[in-house]
């Protein structure tokens, strides 16, 4: 469900059983349970801008539904996706199960309201970009038919004290259906961003989830160094499976996409798989592509702080993120793919107990 | 009246989980008789998640909610919260010790306590009592 240097691109890939769904994160389904089985997301930063690419799945059943994705920064523009960047990418990092199909077929602003400041309408998807801090975000999503979950006050509170920037999208599965969208169908929705500040949103993936539910998302990063990962490899919940230079085929298929021009000659791929529980998805991906080997302990959601232990900055607004901008506007290419966004559902009235 | 009412409810940590009895007076417990309870909601938590009072006392539950979203605090025995937790009415207010709460807004209900006991209460919108949206009133 959830942009990057030479280029972030997240893909979400998501599964469900029965209902209406939304790529990019949980999912809350009609009976208030969770759906979403899986998300897989691609970004990526190119010359300071993140190019963050997901998708929005459509799984049959009417009704609208609805989804917030925490954003680094504010969005020039939100278009149409590529019709296959995801697609390709899950292929590149699943050549047996590809083959096997190839073979059968082939902050402070919490109390200020939220302030709109892009809107854009991609098939059947309404698309908002908010400002605001996590209340007023919270708010306005309330105010427009978003069904929130009881723990998305404090969880959008976590993202806003680092980005005051969302991306609300409203999917109605009924218009879908009336456009042709197949079953299991996606709809690519391409951010530009410029930014200074490569994270990937992961503990939203967990909004609205049971704990003895999982969270099992795909990240894809593509930069022209090798990444430093904050949490790293082994860290609970986090296995990066692939880091190799990405092959000439990929990067050519990515390019040749509609709207991926951008795309470079070079990059290296990074897959990091996440698997975990709910209450064990407590942080986000900090990514440092400098080669300085400093992510950011704040922009991974591990510290409170305004300023940052380990690069002396914030997440945010400051040396840390300024720095990391200079590595990133000095030809620093991330690309990656996570699970970053929160479907929530979209209600007429909302419902109370008996 | 408001300033006695909060020494007579035991506050619970940030997250809701656990709590501490306050009396209102040293060691004894405060008269029966009416009293407002103020219950503070922010990230979909009761605060005070345990309140205390004395039996024949009438609560008058001012409901802060400080959230996006809204809520609704249901004051019953076990057979009430298992009703709201199945049930779909859009709001509540009619009856004592029932109230919903919009976001961003205070809500009040009243509800008199006549047998010594504990009583649950809580949230039933969805997912918000498995959430852990609930708390006790220790009636004795």
């Amino acid at each position: 469900m959830r942009r990057f240097v030479a280029a972030v691109a997240v893909a979400a890939a998501v599964v469900l059983g029965a209902g209406p769904a939304l790529g990019c994160g949980g999912l809350i389904g009609r009976n208030g349970t969770v759906s979403l089985v899986k998300t897989t997301t691609l970004a990526a930063y190119e010359n300071g801008v993140e190019h963050y690419v997901t998708s929005f799945r459509f799984a049959g059943a009417g009704g609208a539904f609805g989804s917030i994705v925490p954003l680094p920064d504010v969005p020039t523009a939100v278009e149409r996706g590529g019709d296959w960047t995801l697609q390709r990418l899950v292929r590149e990092v699943s050549p047996v199960r590809l083959s096997a199909r190839a073979d059968a077929a082939r902050e402070t602003l919490a109390a200020a309201p939220a302030e709109v400041l892009l809107e854009a309408r991609v098939d059947a998807l309404d698309l908002t970009v908010l400002r605001g801090g996590g209340d007023s975000v919270g708010e306005w999503a309330t105010q427009n038919g978003f069904d929130l979950s009881p723990d998305a006050p404090q969880v959008l509170d976590f993202y806003a004290r680092r980005s005051p920037i969302f991306l609300a999208a409203r999917f109605d599965a009924d218009a879908a259906r009336q456009r042709g969208l197949g079953l299991g169908e996606g709809i690519p929705v391409h951010l530009t961003i410029p930014t200074a500040n490569p994270w990937v949103p992961l503990r939203i993936l967990g909004l609205g989830r049971q704990a003895n539910e999982r969270v099992d998302a795909d990240v894809f990063l593509l930069t022209e160094r090798r990444p430093a990962l904050l949490p790293g490899d082994g860290a609970r919940g986090i296995d990066v499976a692939r880091q190799q230079p990405a092959s000439r085929s990929l990067l050519a298929d990515l390019r040749s996409d509609a709207g991926m021009g951008w795309m470079p000659e070079d990059m290296l791929l990074s897959h990091v798989k996440v698997a975990a529980s709910p209450a064990d998805l407590t942080y986000d991906l900090a990514v440092d592509a400098s080669e300085a080997g400093r992510p950011s302990v704040v922009a991974a959601g591990l510290s409170d702080g305004v300023v940052d232990p380990v690069t002396g900055g914030g997440a945010g607004n400051g040396p840390g993120r300024l720095m990391l901008w200079a590595t990133i506007a000095g030809g620093v290419a991330v690309v990656t793919a996570a699970a970053a966004a929160v479907a929530v559902r979209l209600s007429a009235g909302g419902r109370a107990s008996a | 009246m408001r300033s006695l009412a909060l020494a007579a409810v035991v506050v619970s940590t940030a997250a809701g989980l656990g709590g501490c009895s306050v009396p209102a007076r040293g060691n004894e417990p405060p008269p029966a008789g009416e009293r407002t309870v103020v219950v503070d909601v922010r990230w979909s938590r009761f605060s005070p998640s345990v309140v205390e009072v004395p039996v024949g006392t009438t609560v008058r539950f001012e409901v802060r909610n400080a959230d996006p979203i809204a809520h609704e605090l249901i004051v019953g025995d076990d057979s009430v919260q298992d009703r709201h937790e199945l049930g779909t009415d859009a709001r509540h207010g009619d009856r004592p010790g029932e109230i919903s709460v919009p976001a961003r807004s205070t809500a009040v209900t009243t509800r008199t306590f006549s047998r010594a006991g504990r009583v649950p209460f809580g949230c039933h919108l969805p997912g918000h009592w498995a959430y852990g949206m609930r708390g006790t009133v220790t009636v004795g």
